[in-house]
């Protein structure tokens, strides 16, 4: 514990010192929104920048997909990212873990730091961003294989554990994605058998697994009904406890409901972040507003 | 005429013509098993499986020609597979940007549409006459080559059928490459993949045209991979093609054989991918 807040005050000095100089003169009033102002009110000191981007551009092979994004994603808070379809919200997310480095032809330029490490340099090596870095995506995908072993799969790659620390783990996992309930007796059973809800759940246990630091949720709800999509949320305001989420959803009511920060891009740029509840109480800019209040056109 | 009927009429045209060109089909099928039953069936007893290949006017049976075919194809699938399975496993996952691919894969389908006497006469060109004579070896060799392209091709379709983001979830796990590969696309495919080898062997158990030029034939019971060996298809094409009754009934019991393992093969085939298609 003592660990992360030294390492969280760090980040804190690095991000005062660091970011006004760097940022583009069209950014810097939100982010001075971000930094200063966006502290929920209960909130005495506002919480550090976990993921820190600065400048950061995206590009499917020539057409340009996130224009000079700078935002700060707040540690132990939920980020939610809003906006029309094609707008960059996902691409966003998957600089994040820079999945998108999956496809030739996909790149990212500028700068994306966690823990004030920037993670798009070449030095950084990919899997220790992912080890870092976990993602639920917007389909379930689970594993071809059992309940316990979708779990055991992603652990196994960091640590050698024992059958019965193992054992340990992926109840652990399973109860903190509040889907132990309903498979502790199926954990054997092929993680493909369970309902969409649940196989959604397996995912995000399977990523909490592995002891991250940050989630990334790809819509995890938009796929489910709605009492599965309640579940989720329900899920997503208990890790934040532990966990910085950054969240891309389509539906409003879902970010106003779950999020404590929010981010409207549209186009590839970033129109606004800031407070969820100023976001949708009294947005700055005119857009967002007309997005939020479903006039866009 | 409402346009309600005329839609029935001709729904029920084109169901007629389908239907027959179905029952056209089939019905060349039925002929050819029920005319291998027929010639085949009275003959096929023990003595098949337990005596070798006779002179003409003596009694006899297969036994070292279904040796020599076990050993053949079992060595040309133990060397066609990984062979093929690898290649199959670079072209969908490991060559996205490779321009080199595309050549692979071109080449690959020649391969798989080449005459199996084109791979016959090859195989004796480098191997039997370097080795100055007819073998198991060169057999199986031939063998493994008409299966390799037949493997590639389904190992490379049945891994492009799993979604991208099955591998995306797997690699967000910070699973390096080898890893999302060979646990979790390979267990997404297995079922594909294994009735691609399956398929590949239904293909080159009844192949004969490279083994005339590779394998030749051989009248005793040899296991000897340094010699000629018998099996299966030669001999087919030897004694249904010689003057003696009795060979003609040998002839007609293996190829009742060889149709019906292969007929097993690809309804075991069948069942894999059903399997595969209910679990996902």
């Amino acid at each position: 514990m003592s660990e992360i807040s030294s390492s969280t005050k760090d980040t804190f000095a690095s991000q005062q010192a660091g970011e006004r100089p760097e940022a583009g003169p069209e950014n810097s009033p939100q982010i001075k929104i971000d930094t200063g102002k966006t502290t929920p009110p209960p909130q005495s000191d506002p919480s550090p920048a976990k993921i820190a981007v600065r400048n950061l551009n995206f590009y499917y092979g020539k057409s340009q997909a996130l224009k000079d994004i700078s935002l700060d994603i707040p540690e132990k808070r939920v980020t939610a990212f809003i906006g029309p379809s094609g707008c960059g919200k996902s691409t966003l997310l998957r600089v994040f873990n820079r999945i998108y480095e999956l496809y030739p032809g996909q790149r990212a330029e500028g700068e994306v730091t966690l823990d004030g490490r920037n993670i798009l340099s070449k030095e950084q090596h990919v899997n220790e961003v992912r080890a870092k870095v976990g993602m639920v995506f917007q389909k379930p995908t689970p594993f071809p294989m059992s309940v316990y072993d979708n779990i055991a799969f992603g652990v196994s790659m960091y640590e050698k554990l024992s059958r019965y620390s193992m054992d340990d783990r992926v109840e652990w996992a399973l109860k903190k994605a509040a889907l132990w309930d309903e498979v502790k007796l199926k954990l054997r059973q092929n993680g493909t058998e369970l309902s969409g809800g649940q196989q959604q759940r397996l995912c995000i246990a399977r990523g909490i697994a592995v002891k991250p630091e940050v989630l990334l949720l790809d819509e995890p709800a938009s796929a489910l009904d709605p009492i599965s999509t309640l579940k989720i949320e329900e899920l997503i305001s208990e890790l934040k406890e532990d966990y910085t989420i950054a969240v891309v959803t389509h539906n409003m009511q879902q970010a106003a409901r779950v999020s404590d920060y929010t981010a409207f891009l549209y186009l590839g740029e970033l129109i606004e972040i800031g407070d969820t509840s100023n976001i949708f109480t009294k947005p700055s800019k005119k857009a967002t507003e007309d997005y939020i209040t479903g006039r866009y056109g | 005429m409402s346009i309600y009927f005329r839609r029935r009429l001709i729904n029920a045209f084109n169901l007629t013509v389908s239907v027959l060109a179905t029952l056209f089909g089939l019905f060349w099928l039925v002929w050819l098993l029920w005319t291998l039953l027929s010639n085949g069936l009275p003959w096929l007893d023990q003595r098949i499986f337990t005596e070798i290949t006779p002179p003409p006017g003596s009694s006899g049976g297969l036994s070292n020609a279904i040796i020599g075919s076990l050993i053949m194809t079992a060595m040309g699938v133990v060397l066609g597979t990984p062979i093929g399975i690898l290649a199959g496993t670079y072209l969908s996952e490991f060559s996205r940007a490779s321009k080199f691919a595309p050549v692979v894969r071109f080449v690959n389908d020649i391969l798989l549409s080449a005459p199996s006497i084109i791979i016959g006469v090859f195989i004796y060109e480098v191997m039997v006459v370097n080795m100055g004579h007819f073998s198991a070896w060169a057999g199986s060799v031939a063998l493994a080559l008409i299966m390799l392209p037949v493997v590639v091709r389904t190992t490379e379709d049945m891994l492009r059928l799993v979604p991208d983001s099955m591998r995306e979830a797997a690699a967000a796990l910070g699973a390096p490459q080898w890893k999302v590969v060979t646990m979790v696309v390979y267990r997404a495919a297995r079922a594909g993949m294994l009735t691609g080898v399956m398929l590949g062997l239904a293909r080159i158990s009844g192949e004969t045209a490279p083994l005339l030029f590779t394998a030749l034939n051989n009248q005793f019971a040899s296991t000897n991979l340094n010699q000629p060996i018998a099996n299966l298809p030669v001999v087919i094409f030897q004694f249904a093609m010689s003057p003696y009754e009795d060979w003609h009934h040998l002839a007609w019991a293996g190829a009742l054989l060889i149709t019906f393992t292969i007929l097993l093969l690809n309804i075991l085939a069948r069942i894999l991918l059903r399997s595969r298609n209910l679990s996902n």
